[in-house]
């Protein structure tokens, strides 16, 4: 293997709801940021979308910031299939030597990557959260990737020095995508794909939705968090947020407990979330939950314990419990809603 | 029906510290458990075997100590429990250790691997599909339940971020299990006493036909170049009130912030 062969940042991107998906546009952003950090090595930022889709999605992915779109089409690929996908982006790995390769942390991403990795016997980095370029040697492409390890408590830069592709994946919600732009020039590269000769022996037999209740709190612009010290007393959040037009979020320890579903979970092992307004309730601030929330714009603690670490990463603070408080705020916002004037 | 579950022995890390003046990770007296969704996965092997009868056939790769582990798995129900222990297995990624697991899961007779799908140490979830492709198996990950077997096929639940698929695949395959797929049984007395009669399978480096250069901490790709634990700033105000003027407090920051319709 030429290492030198090996060039360009690559990025997956996933469709869903017939959309690229928020986590693989977000990386367009951060390969787009790498490059123009390094105007040396002349990287291009190439988009690899796998299906068969309407052309304005093919457009999003340069106007989110590739410089080249690698579209392999087949009007058979419905659905995804890690056997497909796997040797169709081999193909490509072997026919145009990316030398970095970026995929979201979803569960397509994390079902795919691995795979691919393992094919071309090379490196993979799992959930990263950070990426630079190596800091010592202004003129290298090898890439410095951070992540978290032990529940957040531990992080780790990982870096592949041997194998090429120098493969990823990474969080959603974590790096920044950039604003569309749609008069962006970039190429498009439309390639027809034969997939008669790819065994495929997995298929969809049925799709079903998770019950109605399932929240997305990636979405909410405030969010009131609970932790194990809440315990059976998540009726009194979910009062609290439904005043407050607000969703419920939780630490681990809660939903490990059963005390609210996994969905509300924040955390390093849940969703990553930076809504505007975070209001920690009785969380005590295990690395592994700041993980999820540290990025909200105004994070508000609640916690008994005066020394809780929660309060470190909080713009403001209240010792006191929650479980009182939070009425009084429900209270609170119903008078002030209520008010004559 | 053979069926092999791949597990790991794992510090609980919701039990670990940092220390805080040297900022590195207290690992003594962390207490190891069985990682949660490969736990399982043992329990979805189990009810396999209860159903239609099966033999289950632990594999764990790792140091000496996680016999103990092994250990419990036999008190839950397992036939065989195998372990993987060689200083020149030590230290590698996901991709060398995927090799090593693949080098042995060759030597034996398999229907179906069941494998959690990410231990909490790493959190990766890697080894499962990387061992699928290294046996050239196919792969369900994320699988929440198994609806049915036959000889031939498997149909199981997979849930993804805002829904389910309901997915066959052919066997024999690999699939990872997530830790609410199901709830493991206890250990019975009975299986505690035999647990100590049966015998741990032990596989070194020489017991494998392997190379050397794809194993270990000298074979992985991925190298840790350093860690570091996050340093947390205090910056914020905290503040001792009564419960009416927090709430109070609280209301008007968020009207500050614009946050509450008028």
């Amino acid at each position: 293997m030429n290492i030198a062969d090996y060039k360009d940042i690559y990025v997956f991107c996933e469709v869903k709801d017939g959309k690229i998906h928020d986590s693989s546009l977000e990386l367009l952003g951060e390969a787009s940021r790498l490059v123009n950090n390094r105007p040396s090595l002349g990287y291009k930022v190439v988009g690899l979308i796998i299906g068969n889709y309407d052309e304005h999605l093919i457009d999003d992915i340069g106007y989110f910031g590739a410089d080249k779109v690698i579209y392999l089409k087949n009007e058979g690929i419905n659905h995804y299939s890690t056997e497909i996908f796997t040797s169709l982006f081999m193909d490509v790995i072997n026919n145009d030597k990316p030398d970095i390769i970026l995929v979201p942390a979803t569960v397509l991403g994390r079902d795919l990557a691995p795979r691919v990795a393992a094919r071309c016997d090379t490196g993979l980095t799992a959930d990263a959260t950070k990426l630079d370029f190596d800091p010592e040697n202004l003129e290298s492409p090898l890439l410095y990737v951070t992540r978290p390890a032990f529940g957040g408590n531990l992080f780790g830069t990982i870096i592949n020095e041997t194998k090429r592709p120098q493969m990823t994946t990474i969080r959603p919600g974590v790096m920044e995508k950039l604003k569309k732009h749609t008069g962006r020039q970039f190429i498009k590269d439309i390639r027809n794909v034969d997939i008669s000769t790819i065994k495929d022996s997995v298929k969809v037999l049925e799709v079903l939705q998770k019950d109605h209740m399932a929240v997305d709190i990636t979405k909410a612009d405030i969010i009131v968090s609970g932790g194990r010290g809440i315990g059976d007393n998540f009726h009194i959040l979910e009062e609290c947020a439904k005043m407050m037009g607000a969703e419920v979020g939780a630490s681990r320890g809660a939903v490990d407990k059963g005390y609210i579903k996994k969905d509300h979970q924040v955390g390093q092992t849940g969703k990553t979330v930076r809504p505007k307004v975070y209001i920690a309730c009785g969380i005590s601030g295990a690395v592994q939950h700041l993980a999820g929330m540290e990025k909200s714009d105004y994070i508000i603690a609640i916690n008994k314990d005066p020394e809780a670490a929660i309060f470190g990463v909080a713009n403001i603070g209240f010792v006191g419990d929650a479980l009182e408080i939070l009425p009084l705020i429900t209270e609170e916002i119903k008078r002030y809603r209520e008010r004559p004037f | 029906m053979n069926i092999l579950v791949l597990l790991k022995q794992v510090p609980d890390t919701t039990e670990m510290q940092i220390d805080k003046e040297t900022g590195t990770l207290i690992r003594a007296g962390v207490p190891t458990i069985t990682n949660p969704d490969d736990l399982a996965g043992m329990e979805m092997a189990l009810r396999l075997k209860d159903s239609y009868g099966a033999n289950v056939t632990c594999i764990t790769m790792g140091p000496p100590q996680a016999r103990n582990m092994l250990r419990e798995l036999y008190s839950m129900g397992a036939d065989n429990c195998v372990l993987l222990s060689d200083m020149k297995f030590s230290g590698a990624d996901t991709w060398a250790t995927s090799n090593t697991l693949a080098a042995y899961i060759k030597t034996v007779d398999y229907d179906l691997i069941i494998a959690g799908r990410q231990a909490i140490d790493g959190d990766t979830a890697q080894v499962g599909p990387q061992t699928a492709e290294k046996l050239n198996l196919p792969q369900v990950t994320y699988v929440d339940d198994i609806i049915d077997i036959s000889k031939e096929r498997i149909i199981v639940k997979k849930a993804l971020e805002n829904n389910y698929e309901i997915i066959e695949s052919s066997l024999p395959c690999v699939i990872t299990t997530l830790s609410t797929a199901a709830k493991p049984r206890y250990m019975t007395v009975k299986g505690i006493s035999d647990a100590f009669t049966k015998e741990i399978k032990q596989v070194s480096f020489d017991d494998l036909e392997i190379d050397p250069t794809i194993i270990g901490l000298k074979g992985s790709p991925t190298k840790v170049k350093k860690t570091f634990t996050k340093e947390v700033h205090k910056n914020s105000d905290v503040l001792h009130l009564d419960g009416k003027t927090s709430a109070r407090k609280i209301v008007e920051t968020l009207l500050d912030l614009n946050f509450i319709g008028k």
